[in-house]
C-alpha cells in the first residue's frame, strides 16, 4: 500500500465479483492495470454481477474514475450489470454525470484514419479547389483593377498612402541590409574564382549585372514577401476573425476593392522602385569588396560596371520586381481573406502566405528567366 | 395595429457541405416587430442571421423582404436592399484601423452625397445616440467592450435602416450595460420605427423587448416554437421551450418536488 492502489478479488456467490479496491489511487501513484480486473471477469463466464468495496481507499482522483468507466463499459458490453453502492460517493456521482449524456455520434466526424488511397484522393482535390481558388482571387483582383482604371472602385485614399508608406520608405533599412550584403557576398564569391586567372576586374560585371537581372528583384521580393505578406495576410485575417470583413459586405463595400486592391497597386508600384535601390546598393557592396580587397580604383569599378550593365539588365530586373510584386501581394491577401475564424487561423494565414509567396517569386522567376533568354531581353 | 409582414422565411435549410444545421424555417417578422431568434448554444442562431442579411447562402428556400425574394434577386438588387439594413455583430467588428468617426462615416461617404461637414455632423449625431459624443477620435482599440458595441450600433444606424440586426448585443456585458443596451435599442425601435431582429439567448432581454420569437432546436434542428415568449413563457408547445425560457426550473422541479 502507501503510495499506489491495489486490487483484489473476492466470489462471494457464484455470480457475482466482488472487485475490492484499496491504497492511494492517484495519478502520481502505481495502479493495477484495468486488464486484470478484465482478465477476471473473461476468466469466470457465470459471472453477472460486479460489486466494488471501496473502504480500504485512502484518497482517489481521476484515475480511480478512468479505471471504472474502462471496467464498467467492458462489463455492460458483456451483459454484466455493476452495483456501484459500495463505491466512494463522489465517485458514484461523477460515473453518473460522465454518462448522462451519451456520445454524440453524429458530429459529422468520421472515426478511424482513412486509407492512403481516400488520403491521396483528398490531398489532390484540396489541390485541386486552392488552384481554383487562386485563379478565381487572381480574377477578381483584376476585375477590382480595371473598376480602379475606370475610376470606380471603392477604396480610401488614405488606405492606400498608408500602405504605400508601410511597403516602401519603412522597408528601405531592411532592404539596404540585405542588399548590401548580397553585394558583398557576390563579390567576394565572384573574386576568390576570378582572382586564379588574374581577372578580379571582372568582380564588377559579375555584380553589377547579377544584382540588376536578378538578384536586387528577388531579394527585395523575398524581404517582402516575408515583411509585407505576412503583414497583409495577418491583417486581413484578424479582420476576417473580428468579422470586419462581414461588416464590409453587409455594407455592400467589396472587399477586394476595399482591402485587396490597395495593397496589391501599392506594392506592385513600390516593388521596382525597391528593386532599383537594391541595385545600387548590392553594386556599393560589390565595389567595397572590389576596392578594399582586389584593390581596384573606384572609377575603375565604376567604369567596368557601367560598361557591362546595360539597360536591358535594368529592364529585365525591373519587370520581374512588378511582377513579384503582384504575387507577393496577392499571396497575403489571398491568404488573409481565407483565412479561418480563430488565432490559430491566422498564424497557419500568415505561414501560408509567405511560402506562398516564395514558391510563387521562385517559379514565376524561373519561367521569366527563361522566357527572357528566349526573347533575348 | 394590423401585421404587416417586413421580412418572411421561407422554407430554409441551412447546411455546411452536407452538414444540416436548421431545416424548414418558416416565420413572419412584421414591421415594428422586435423579433428574438432564441434556442441554445449551437443551434445555429447566428448562422440563421447569417442567412438572412447575405453572408451566407441558403441550401433551399428563400428571404422575403416586403415581400421580394432576396435570394433570388440579381447580387446588384441584392446589394442594394442590404443597404437598407443595419449589423451589429457580436463582437462589435468595427473596423480597426480607423476611428469611431470613421467607422460610421465610411457607409454614409459610400452612398450619400453629402458633404464632409454634414458626414460630420451625421457621426457626431449617430454617436451622441449611443452615449458616445466626444469619442469621435478614439480607435476601437482604445475603447471598452461595451463602448465597442454602442460604437457598432452607432455604425449600423449611419444610413438610418429600417431593419436592424443585433448578434447577441448583450453578449460579454454586465448586466447594467446590457440592460442600457436593451433600452436603447427599444428607443430606437420605437423612434425611427425600424424593425429589429435579435439573436440572443438571455432571457430577461427576451422578456423585456421581444414581441415575436423563433425557438431554434439543435436536436430536431428546426423550430420548435414560434410567437411572442411571454405568451410561449405561459402556453409553452413543447417541455424544451418551457425548460429554455424557466431557465430549467420545470426540470429541476420535477426532479426535486
Amino acid at each position: 500500500m502507501g503510495s499506489s492502489g491495489a486490487l483484489s478479488f473476492e466470489h462471494p456467490t457464484g455470480e457475482t465479483l466482488l472487485i475490492h479496491l484499496s491504497g492511494l489511487w492517484k495519478l502520481s501513484a502505481e495502479l493495477p492495470a484495468v486488464t486484470d480486473a478484465q482478465k477476471q471477469i473473461a476468466a469466470n463466464p457465470s459471472i453477472r454481477k460486479l460489486a466494488f468495496d471501496a473502504r480500504d481507499i485512502t484518497d482517489w482522483d481521476s484515475s480511480l474514475l478512468t479505471f471504472l468507466t474502462k471496467l464498467i463499459a467492458e462489463s455492460e458490453r458483456r451483459g454484466i450489470e455493476t452495483d456501484r453502492a459500495g463505491l466512494p460517493e463522489g465517485v458514484s456521482r461523477l460515473l453518473a454525470l460522465a454518462a448522462a449524456v451519451p456520445e454524440r455520434k453524429d458530429t459529422g466526424r468520421a472515426g478511424g484514419r482513412p486509407s492512403v488511397l481516400a488520403r491521396l484522393g483528398g490531398a489532390a482535390l484540396a489541390t485541386a479547389n486552392e488552384a481554383g481558388d487562386m485563379l478565381a482571387f487572381f480574377g477578381e483582383a483584376f476585375v477590382a483593377f480595371l473598376k480602379l482604371l475606370t475610376g470606380r472602385a471603392r477604396y480610401r485614399r488614405s488606405d492606400f498612402l498608408l500602405v504605400l508608406q508601410e511597403v516602401g520608405a519603412q522597408a528601405l533599412p531592411i532592404v539596404t541590409l540585405i542588399s548590401f550584403l548580397v553585394g558583398v557576398i557576390l563579390a567576394y564569391v565572384g573574386a576568390l574564382q576570378l582572382r586564379q586567372f588574374g581577372a578580379q576586374a571582372y568582380v564588377a560585371d559579375l555584380v553589377g549585372i547579377a544584382m540588376t537581372r536578378e538578384m536586387g528583384a528577388m531579394m527585395a521580393a523575398i524581404i517582402m514577401a516575408g515583411r509585407t505578406g505576412a503583414a497583409f495576410a495577418a491583417q486581413l485575417g484578424t479582420m476576417q476573425v473580428n468579422e470586419e470583413i462581414d461588416a464590409l459586405t453587409t455594407l455592400g463595400i467589396s472587399s477586394m476593392e476595399f482591402l485587396v486592391l490597395p495593397r496589391m497597386v501599392a506594392l506592385a508600384l513600390m516593388m521596382p522602385l525597391l528593386c532599383v535601390y537594391a541595385d545600387l546598393l548590392g553594386i556599393l557592396g560589390g565595389a567595397l569588396v572590389g576596392t578594399s580587397m582586389l584593390h581596384l580604383g573606384g572609377a575603375e569599378y565604376y567604369v567596368r560596371t557601367s560598361a557591362a550593365v546595360g539597360l536591358d539588365d535594368f529592364a529585365a530586373g525591373l519587370i520581374k520586381a512588378s511582377v513579384f510584386g503582384v504575387l507577393v501581394a496577392v499571396a497575403g491577401c489571398l491568404r488573409g481573406m481565407q483565412c479561418g475564424r480563430s488565432s490559430a487561423a491566422v498564424g497557419a494565414a500568415t505561414t501560408a502566405a509567405v511560402v506562398t509567396g516564395i514558391v510563387l517569386i521562385i517559379v514565376s522567376d524561373a519561367l521569366m528567366t527563361v522566357i527572357f533568354a528566349q526573347v533575348g531581353l | 395595429m394590423t401585421a404587416e409582414a417586413r421580412i418572411e422565411v421561407c422554407q430554409l435549410t441551412m447546411a455546411y457541405g452536407d452538414r444540416v444545421i436548421q431545416h424548414d424555417l418558416s416565420f413572419t417578422v412584421n414591421r415594428g416587430d422586435i423579433f428574438v431568434i432564441m434556442g441554445g448554444s449551437g443551434c445555429g442562431k447566428s448562422t440563421l442571421l447569417r442567412h438572412m442579411i447575405g453572408l451566407n447562402e441558403p441550401a433551399r428556400g428563400d428571404v422575403l423582404y416586403d415581400g421580394q425574394s432576396f435570394w433570388a434577386a440579381e447580387p446588384a438588387e441584392r446589394e442594394k436592399m442590404m443597404r437598407r439594413f443595419g449589423v451589429l455583430y457580436q463582437s462589435g467588428a468595427l473596423w480597426s484601423s480607423m476611428t469611431l468617426a470613421e467607422n460610421v462615416a465610411l457607409s454614409l461617404g459610400e452612398y450619400t452625397n453629402l458633404s464632409t461637414v454634414q458626414i460630420d455632423e451625421l457621426v457626431s449625431l449617430k454617436l451622441s445616440l449611443v452615449g458616445l459624443a466626444g469619442f469621435e477620435e478614439f480607435y476601437p482599440s482604445e475603447i471598452s467592450g461595451g463602448m465597442r458595441k454602442r460604437a457598432g450600433l452607432a455604425r449600423a444606424m449611419a444610413l438610418d435602416p429600417d431593419i436592424l440586426f443585433f448578434d447577441e448585443p448583450s453578449a460579454g456585458l454586465d448586466p447594467i450595460s446590457s440592460d442600457l443596451l436593451d433600452e436603447l435599442i427599444l428607443e430606437l425601435r420605437t423612434s425611427l420605427g425600424a424593425t429589429v431582429v435579435i439573436v440572443t439567448h438571455e432571457l430577461a432581454s427576451i422578456f423585456a423587448i421581444a414581441n415575436n420569437s423563433v425557438f431554434l432546436d439543435a436536436e430536431t434542428k428546426t423550430m420548435i416554437a414560434r410567437g411572442d415568449p411571454k405568451e410561449l413563457l405561459e402556453h409553452p408547445p413543447e417541455p424544451k421551450v418551457r425548460e429554455f425560457l424557466t431557465r430549467g426550473q420545470s426540470k429541476k422541479e420535477l426532479k426535486h418536488g
